[in-house]
C-alpha cells in the first residue's frame, strides 16, 4: 500500500495519553515527533545518529534510540518518554536514585540515561553486577563524566525496586 | 534526508513488487538506513516498509535440529534467548559485543546482514567512493586506513563489512532465505557478500527486489556448543565497531580436535571464513602450537590496504589464536560481563579499574 506522503494519520499511546496525529512529511523521526510536534523537549536530541543515547525513549516496552525511528513506521506503538515517569511530584525511583547519587552534571544526557536504565532494569539481564551495567549502559555517553554516579543510581534504583516489589507481594 | 515515496508493504509478494523499482530500499528498524539517510550517503526514492510483515519476526526451532531466524527478529531477542545463547555461544556473544542496547532491541536480523561498511571515507561524501559514486575513484586507498581491509580487497575499494553477528554466523554455516520476483532460493551466508573486485557497489549477490526472510542454521552448528566464543578487539571495550574479531567453534573427539570452524570479521567487506586454518587443526590434539599454526594459515594471504592497517596482520593471527584457546578452554557458564573482550577476567574480577 503506498500511502500519500503529504499528510499520514497515524496514533500513538505516549505516556498513557492516545495521540491522534498527522505527519506532514513520512521523514519525521520519533525524535522529531516528541519535540516539535508535540513538544515534549525532555527527550533530547544529542548527535542525532544513534551515537550518543540521548534520545533514548522506551517504545513498546523497550529502549530504543528515537532518532533513529521513523515515526510513520510505528503508527500504534506505545512510548514512554521522561515526561511520563512522575506521579506528581513522585519521582520514579530511578528519578530519585540519580539525583542521589550525583549522576549528572549539566543534565542534558540524563533524560536519555534514565529511561535507558528504566529499559535496562525491565531487561533483567545486569543483575547486581557493576560492570555489566556499565556495559548495558554503553550506549549512553556523559560528556561530564558522571558515570561512576550513574552505575551507582541504577544499581540503586534497582535494588529499591526489588524491594518494592518484594514489599508488595508480601502485602 | 532526501524526500521518499513511503509504501507500506502487506505481504512478501507486495514488497518485492514494490521495490524492484530502481533505487528502493527495504526499511525494518531503519538503525543503519536512516543514519545513511541522514548523512546523505543514501538517498532512496522509494521506501518499503517491511517492518509489519506477518511471519518474519519468529525463531523456529526445525525438526532436523536447525535454527530458523526470521528475518525481523530483533538482535536483543536472539541474543538473550537462553537456549539459543547455550546452542549458539559464539552467535549470542558476537550479537552482544555489537553496536549498543537500544540498537540491538531495534535491529533486525536481515539488517544486520545488510548493513553497509563504516568506511569514513563511504560516510564523508566529500571524499571519493567506488561504493558510493562508482568510478569516482577510492580516497581510502591512500588516506587513513587504519580500520581497512587486509584481504580480499581491491584497488577500487578497501573497506570493511562492520558485522559481529554475521562473523559467528559464517563460522556456523548460515544460509541465507531469500525472496524475489524469481521465486524462492537460498544462499550460504559466506557467499552473499561480495568482494569489491572492480564493482565495489555491488554488495551482496541479491537481484533487484529480493529478500531476506529469514537466516538458518544447520543442525550441526549446535555441535559446538561446548566450544564457540567471539572474541573482538575494538578502540574501546563497549559501542565500537571491531579493529579485528574472530569466531573460533570446536568439537572434540575425545582428546583431539574433531572439527573447527575459524571466521575473522574487520579484516574483509565480507565476513571472512577462515577454512585453510580450520583444516590445520582437523584432528589435531589442542594447544598454543598448533593454534599459532592455525591462525598462520587464516592470514596466509593477507596484506595491508594502506600504510596504516599492516598491523591488523599480526593483531588478527594472535585474536584467532586465543579465541581458539578460550574456545577450548570451554564455553562459559554465563556469558562475560563484557561480551567477546580479550580483555575478560574471570567472574567477577573487573576488566577495568
Amino acid at each position: 500500500m503506498s500511502i500519500p506522503t503529504a499528510s499520514i494519520p497515524i496514533t500513538l499511546t505516549i505516556n498513557g495519553v492516545r495521540h491522534r496525529l498527522v505527519l506532514d512529511d513520512p521523514r519525521v523521526t520519533l525524535l522529531d515527533l516528541l519535540r516539535e510536534q508535540l513538544h515534549l523537549t525532555g527527550t533530547k536530541k544529542g548527535c542525532d545518529r544513534g551515537q550518543c543515547g540521548a534520545c533514548t525513549v522506551l517504545l513498546d516496552g523497550r529502549r530504543v534510540n528515537s532518532c533513529l525511528a521513523l515515526a510513520v513506521s510505528h503508527d500504534g506503538a506505545e512510548l514512554l518518554t521522561i515526561e511520563g515517569l512522575a506521579q506528581g511530584d513522585a519521582l520514579d525511583p530511578v528519578q530519585a536514585a540519580f539525583i542521589e547519587h550525583d549522576a549528572f552534571q549539566c543534565g542534558f544526557c540524563t533524560p536519555g540515561q534514565i529511561m535507558s536504565a528504566i529499559g535496562l532494569i525491565r531487561e533483567a539481564q545486569a543483575g547486581d553486577d557493576p560492570e555489566r551495567v556499565r556495559e548495558a549502559m554503553s550506549g549512553n555517553l556523559c560528556r561530564c563524566g558522571a558515570y561512576a554516579g550513574i552505575t551507582e543510581a541504577v544499581l540503586d534504583a534497582q535494588a529499591r525496586m526489588r524491594r518494592q516489589r518484594a514489599q508488595g507481594k508480601a502485602a | 534526508m532526501n524526500r521518499f515515496d513511503y509504501v507500506r508493504a502487506g505481504s512478501i509478494g507486495e514488497a518485492v513488487a514494490a521495490a524492484v523499482a530502481p533505487d528502493s530500499a527495504y526499511l525494518a528498524a531503519g538503525t543503519n538506513l536512516l543514519d545513511l539517510m541522514k548523512g546523505g550517503i543514501s538517498r532512496p526514492v522509494r521506501i518499503v516498509d517491511i517492518s509489519r510483515l506477518p511471519g518474519l519476526g519468529k525463531i523456529e526451532r526445525l525438526a532436523d535440529g536447525g535454527l530458523r531466524i526470521g528475518a525481523l527478529v530483533r538482535n536483543s531477542d536472539l541474543a538473550h534467548d537462553a537456549d539459543i545463547a547455550r546452542r549458539y555461544p559464539a552467535m549470542a556473544e558476537a550479537l552482544l559485543s555489537g553496536a549498543s542496547a537500544q540498537l540491538r532491541n531495534a535491529a533486525t536480523t536481515a539488517g544486520n546482514v545488510m548493513q553497509r561498511t563504516r568506511c569514513q571515507y563511504f560516510y564523508d561524501t566529500a571524499s571519493a567512493c567506488n561504493k558510493r559514486d562508482p568510478g569516482a575513484g577510492c580516497d581510502a586507498r591512500h588516506g587513513e586506513t587504519r580500520s581497512h581491509a587486509v584481504l580480499g580487497w581491491s584497488e577500487h575499494c578497501v573497506a570493511t563489512h562492520p558485522s559481529d553477528f554475521c562473523v559467528a554466523l559464517v563460522a556456523l554455516d548460515a544460509v541465507v532465505e531469500l525472496e524475489g520476483a524469481a521465486g524462492r532460493r537460498e544462499v550460504p551466508l559466506e557467499s552473499f557478500h561480495r568482494l569489491p573486485g572492480d564493482t565495489p557497489q555491488i554488495e551482496t549477490v541479491l537481484a533487484p527486489g529480493e529478500l531476506i526472510v529469514a537466516v538458518r542454521l544447520p543442525p550441526q552448528a549446535a555441535k559446538f556448543a561446548a566450544h564457540g566464543r567471539y572474541l573482538k578487539v575494538r578502540e574501546r571495550t563497549s559501542y565500537a565497531f571491531a579493529v579485528v574479531s574472530a569466531a573460533a567453534c570446536l568439537r572434540f573427539d575425545n582428546d583431539k580436535i574433531a572439527e573447527a570452524r575459524i571466521a575473522l570479521g574487520g579484516v574483509a567487506l565480507k565476513p571472512w571464513r577462515a577454512r585453510a586454518a580450520e583444516a590445520v587443526l582437523a584432528g589435531r590434539a589442542p594447544g598454543a602450537d598448533i593454534y599459532r599454526e592455525a591462525a598462520a594459515a587464516a592470514l596466509a594471504d593477507a596484506r595491508p590496504s594502506g600504510d596504516h592497517n599492516g598491523y591488523k596482520i599480526e593483531l588478527a593471527r594472535r585474536l584467532v589464536a586465543r579465541a581458539l584457546a578460550l574456545a577450548a578452554a570451554g564455553t562459559p557458564e554465563r556469558l562475560p560481563a563484557l561480551p567477546a573482550s580479550p580483555f575478560a577476567q574471570a567472574a567477577g574480577v573487573p576488566a577495568h579499574g
